[in-house]
């Protein structure tokens, strides 16, 4: 096997994506990473050497809005889902400190 | 120990643009709004909400571009910086790092000692604001705000070209009033409208390679700008005196304590894992979107100097402070339109108007009364309706309360007195009752005639012409 | 025959000419879910209660006249991850558990617009990432045909809510084959149109740059009738494409004489199952006796597709998916310490195994170092599969395959091993790094009982050549069939 997948790099991608994982669930994780990547390491086989990326599924461009406000209050709708609200806002931990 | 050492800075300054609109949907950008009142699905990252570009944005990035001696970049697309943090709603920021709008403009600033030099601007994105935090102490958590979120910004970031706070204001100074002459945002760093980070560095002097560099965030004046370049740099060096390594890291500035600290913690990675944004299609800039914009580029300061020289006969000096803001070169110029009196307009303005906004600690920006009331108080004076020291008078209540000088000279009986037998009758009582000051006069003491004038007005509480009253008394005392 | 066992198109007929009320049309469909959803677990949600009430709000509005097009009165469903203003909408997840859209997806609206009536939400694979419709946190869906076998996904709930005529169509979506092989799996008929085709606003990204709402029904009419009413051009996406030609059932002709149809080779290869190939074959024998020019021809790169898709769909998800974070909406863990530990423990909970394994995945892809290595390598690999459809549809109208390697699995057969369930989206995938538009039939049933998919693909915009091969290989025989009338289910 090709790729291999250490525990920081586990723990690493664990605090990028914001994933907490078990021992367990961190074993299977690096297992299923290295075969994927293994799989994904047949790319290498391909001269893209000249070859532009695609990151659309088509060439399109200049698609834009002018600039008029269309939207009226939405703090009604900003707010239905929120596991928790005070004051209008959307509670959430603190983050300074 | 400074001497040694040569600071290095280079500046990212955020803009927030003047759009009517967020930047990828229909909400307001106004101010003072309830909570959350705009927003909308896409500007709170709500499942299934798409980005749709505000094409004012991408022509305001261009303007100041352009104004920066830019290059436009012709094809760019917008990319996406991938954190999580409460303010940032879909936790990545729609933002430009591949391919940024602009790219090597420069902006040419002057020195302390009237030299000039050219602080190179390395590139423009254009990107959506966060939404902002409240921190509730009561129940110790933070209350998100999403009325800002989306805001469109411009990040302007310069090339580490500047080596003292200084040359860090005079660039700030010089790129704010390029923003504000095109009307692309207002600029104000107390509100928040521009942010600037600092990047500094310190190396021996003579040295090529750069310094570790850190960045300074939470820079709200000019003042802690300046504060926070000399802490900082002095932080380096004597880190660096000491033996020891400046830490690449981002440092808060907390201006009440005069002090930075680091902003790191093991969550953050700093690894944004930027890729092109799949909902947002690229952007071609054409040849003649560009002649466009041109086009619609304003008169710059520089070339408002040589006009208001050339045009209205005013001096370098005055030309140069009614172009220091572009509210009082805007107030000047629509003026003048309506009085056609360039350089008494330009007189109220460098005069009264300075002392008084000095006096009440305003800027420029914060006059409140409009250029056509001094257009009709200058046509007062004038026409003799009054005389100079009521139109003081009526500046100030103009000034302060933005009167229409026209009815509150009528409302207050403010008129020149121009009835020359009641003046007659003043003048020969101001002489009766002043036996000593006419015989002074008389002795050859000329100034005497002076306070005679002045009691004259006194009795004329201030409504007769000065130099009618002084020319009747010498036809009086001549007798 | 019961009002369930009618196609969308001839229950609106018989709306219009008040042969049956809309009520009564729907209230059958509420019936079949009571009687047979336990069985295949096709619905998250459905509200009957609402359902009628719209039902008799369709009717009137027919009766004045202001509704009069073919499936104004039709009762439908849609995946659970296409926004539905004050109906749930889960994502077949634990995080979305209680979500209530604000807003309904644009083309929901065009379909209530034209005056379908919605049933309720249908069971996918959570987040829509998986080939089973077993990674769904309200239970694994089940094969009508047998359920003991995979839907098929991640519209697998879509899919056989319409084979075991719990509605008549539904709306799935497709980002790697979501639509077409749960449709081969169920024996109906789905279209992955054009990217771009449909609005995307208001469907729950996976793969932004890759997903697509599709129509799925019986057959290929209702198909390009519902395909009709959900194209347009939304100015609230602006991957959203302008396109004029967009009346579809225009292409339901059966003619294909001079039709050039080209079989990839490299679709045939040893990981088909050897029934699959046999029936796929017969049907484009049919096709050819029909008067189509049907060769053999290298596509090129096949291999490459299900690696490229899996990083580009990884990375993209990983992204779409962070705002899913115990903040705004969604699940929030109970206990925490602090912010980054509540982001943890929420997204930790509340997403099930398979999308951790892609927002790992996707996340590792784009880190600092990998990006160039999969990410970017994957973007021009992408550029590399499109030149390959380029250069076959200057030759082809249409490329003909099967839609998947094999029949529907057992349940639980897949989940042991990720790796092999993603080998099978061999054949579709490609279709969605390239934009264009594919549709799958139904030709045929393996020894157990098990349908069997053909698909169809054409170049992007060329829905109507797809669409009228579908149509003309439909009408050739009867390999449509029920499970209900195969007594597969009760």
């Amino acid at each position: 096997m090709a790729n291999m997948i250490s525990d920081e790099t586990i723990a690493y991608v664990g605090i990028l994506a914001k994933l907490e994982l078990s021992g367990e669930e961190k074993e299977r994780a690096k297992k299923d990473m290295e075969e994927m990547l293994d799989y994904m390491d047949q790319l290498n086989e391909l001269d893209t050497s000249d070859t532009e990326p695609m990151s659309h599924a088509f060439f399109m461009q200049n698609v834009f809005r002018k600039d008029v406000v269309t939207n009226g209050d939405g703090s009604k709708d900003t707010l239905a889902n929120a596991p928790e609200k005070k004051d209008g806002g959307i509670k959430a931990p603190k983050t300074i400190g | 120990m400074g001497k040694e050492y040569e600071t290095v800075i280079g500046l990212e300054v955020h803009v927030e643009l003047a759009t009517k609109t967020k930047i990828f949907c229909g909400c307001t950008t106004a101010f003072g709004g309830a909570t959350n009142a705009h927003t909308c699905p896409v500007c709170t990252g709500m499942p299934g909400s798409l980005p749709v570009l505000n094409q004012q944005v991408v022509e305001y990035a261009m303007a100041v571009g352009l104004a920066l001696d830019c290059e436009i970049t012709r094809d760019f697309k917008f990319d996406r910086k991938n954190y999580f943090y409460p303010d940032n709603p879909q936790n990545y920021q729609i933002s430009q790092l591949y391919f940024p709008i602009c790219r090597n403009g420069k902006i040419e600033i002057e020195a302390e000692d009237g030299q000039k030099k050219q602080i190179g601007i390395h590139e423009i994105h254009m990107e959506e604001d966060a939404g902002k935090l409240v921190h509730d102490e009561r129940e110790d958590c933070s209350i998100i705000d999403f009325n800002r979120s989306g805001v469109p910004l411009i990040e302007i970031v310069s090339e580490p070209d500047m080596r003292t706070s200084e040359e860090v204001i005079a660039y700030l100074d010089k790129l704010r009033l390029i923003i504000q002459y095109l009307g692309a945002s207002d600029c104000k760093l107390q509100e928040g409208s521009m942010r600037a980070d600092v990047n500094l560095s310190v190396r021996r002097a003579g040295e090529k390679e750069y310094g570790t560099r850190t960045e300074m965030k939470n820079l709200n004046s000019f003042k802690a700008i300046a504060r926070a370049i000399e802490h900082e740099a002095n932080r380096q060096m004597d880190l660096l005196a000491s033996g020891e390594a400046v830490i690449q890291e981002t440092r808060r500035w907390d201006d009440a304590r005069g002090c930075s600290y680091a902003m790191r913690s093991k969550e953050d990675a700093k690894d944004y894992r930027y890729f092109p944004d799949p909902d947002l299609v690229p952007v071609h800039i054409s040849d003649a979107w560009i002649a466009e914009v041109k086009a619609r580029q304003p008169e710059f300061r520089t070339e408002k100097i040589m006009r208001y020289q050339e045009e209205f006969g005013l001096p370098y000096y005055d030309a140069e402070i009614l172009t220091g803001s572009k509210k009082l070169a805007d107030f000047f110029e629509s003026a003048v339109t309506v009085s056609q009196k360039p350089k008494k307009v330009s007189n109220w303005l460098m005069g009264e108007t300075m002392r008084l906004l000095r006096e009440q600690n305003m800027e420029a920006d914060e006059i409140r009364f409009s250029p056509k009331h001094l257009a009709e108080l200058i046509h007062l004076t004038d026409a003799g309706v009054i005389n100079s020291t009521v139109a003081k008078e009526v500046f100030e209540e103009m000034f302060r309360n933005d009167v229409d000088p026209k009815q509150y000279v009528e409302e207050k009986g403010l008129m020149t007195v121009n009835d020359e037998s009641a003046l007659r009758g003043v003048v020969s009582q101001v002489i009766k009752e002043n036996p000593k000051s006419v015989e002074d006069y008389r002795g050859g003491k000329e100034k005497a005639i002076g306070f005679l004038v002045g009691q004259t007005m006194k009795a004329m509480k201030g409504k007769a012409n000065p130099e009618s009253v002084h020319q009747m008394l010498k036809e009086f005392l001549a007798q | 025959m019961s009002l369930t066992g009618f196609t969308a198109l001839e229950l609106g007929k018989k709306i219009k000419v008040r042969e049956v009320s809309v009520k009564e049309t729907a209230a059958a469909f509420l019936a079949a879910i009571r009687n047979r959803d336990q069985t295949t677990n096709s619905f998250i949600t459905v509200d009957e209660e609402q359902v009628l009430k719209r039902a008799e709000l369709v009717q009137t509005q027919i009766d004045n006249g202001s509704l009069c097009g073919p499936l104004a009165g039709v009762p439908m469903a849609v995946k659970d991850n296409i926004c539905t203003k004050g109906i749930k909408t889960t994502c077949g997840s634990k995080m979305l558990d209680q979500f209530l859209p604000t807003y309904t997806a644009e083309a929901v609206r065009n379909l209530e617009c034209a005056g379908a009536v919605l049933l309720g939400k249908t069971n996918m694979d959570e987040f829509a990432m998986g080939s089973t419709t077993e990674a769904s946190y309200y239970g694994a869906a089940r094969n009508p045909w047998n359920e003991r076998h995979v839907t098929g996904g991640s519209s697998g709930g879509s899919c056989a809510a319409v084979a075991a005529e719990e509605c008549p169509f539904s709306l799935g979506s497709d980002t790697g084959g979501s639509i077409r092989q749960p449709s081969s799996f169920c024996g109906v008929t789905g279209i992955k149109p054009t990217y771009g085709t449909v609005s995307r606003y208001g469907l729950i990204a996976y793969g932004s740059s890759l997903d697509q709402i599709g129509p799925i029904a019986k057959n290929v009419s209702d198909c390009a009738a519902v395909l009709e009413v959900i194209s347009s051009w939304d100015q609230k996406d602006s991957t959203s494409i302008q396109r004029r030609d967009l009346d579809f059932t225009s292409a339901l002709l059966d003619d294909v004489a001079g039709m050039k149809i080209g079989i990839p080779r490299d679709y045939f290869d040893d990981g088909l199952d050897a029934e699959v190939r046999a029936a796929v074959l017969e049907a484009a024998d049919i096709l050819k006796e029909r008067g189509a020019q049907v060769e053999w021809f290298d596509l090129g790169l096949v291999k490459y597709a299900v690696p490229a898709y899996y990083v580009i769909a990884c990375a993209e998800a990983s992204s779409n998916l962070a705002r899913f974070d115990g903040v705004k909406y969604g699940y929030r863990t109970g206990e925490y310490e602090g912010l980054h530990h509540m982001y943890k423990k929420s997204r930790s909970e509340g997403f099930g195994l398979e999308v951790k394994r892609r927002i790992m995945l996707g996340s590792f892809v784009l880190s600092s170092g990998y990006y160039d290595a999969y990410y970017l390598k994957a973007l021009k690999t992408r550029t590399l599969l499109k030149q390959e459809f380029d250069k076959a549809f200057a030759i082809y109208d249409v490329i003909l395959g099967p839609t998947a390697p094999s029949t529907a699995p057992a349940l639980g057969s897949s989940l042991e091993d990720p790796m092999k369930m993603y080998l099978g989206d061999i054949y579709t995938v490609s279709v969605n790094l390239a934009g264009l538009p594919g549709i799958s039939v139904p030709c045929g049933t393996d020894s157990k009982g098990l349908p069997i998919g053909m698909q169809l693909i054409g170049d992007c915009f060329q829905e109507k050549k797809i669409i009228r091969a579908a149509y003309a290989f439909e009408q050739s025989g009867t390999y449509r069939r029920s499970p209900l009338a195969c007594g597969a289910i009760e």
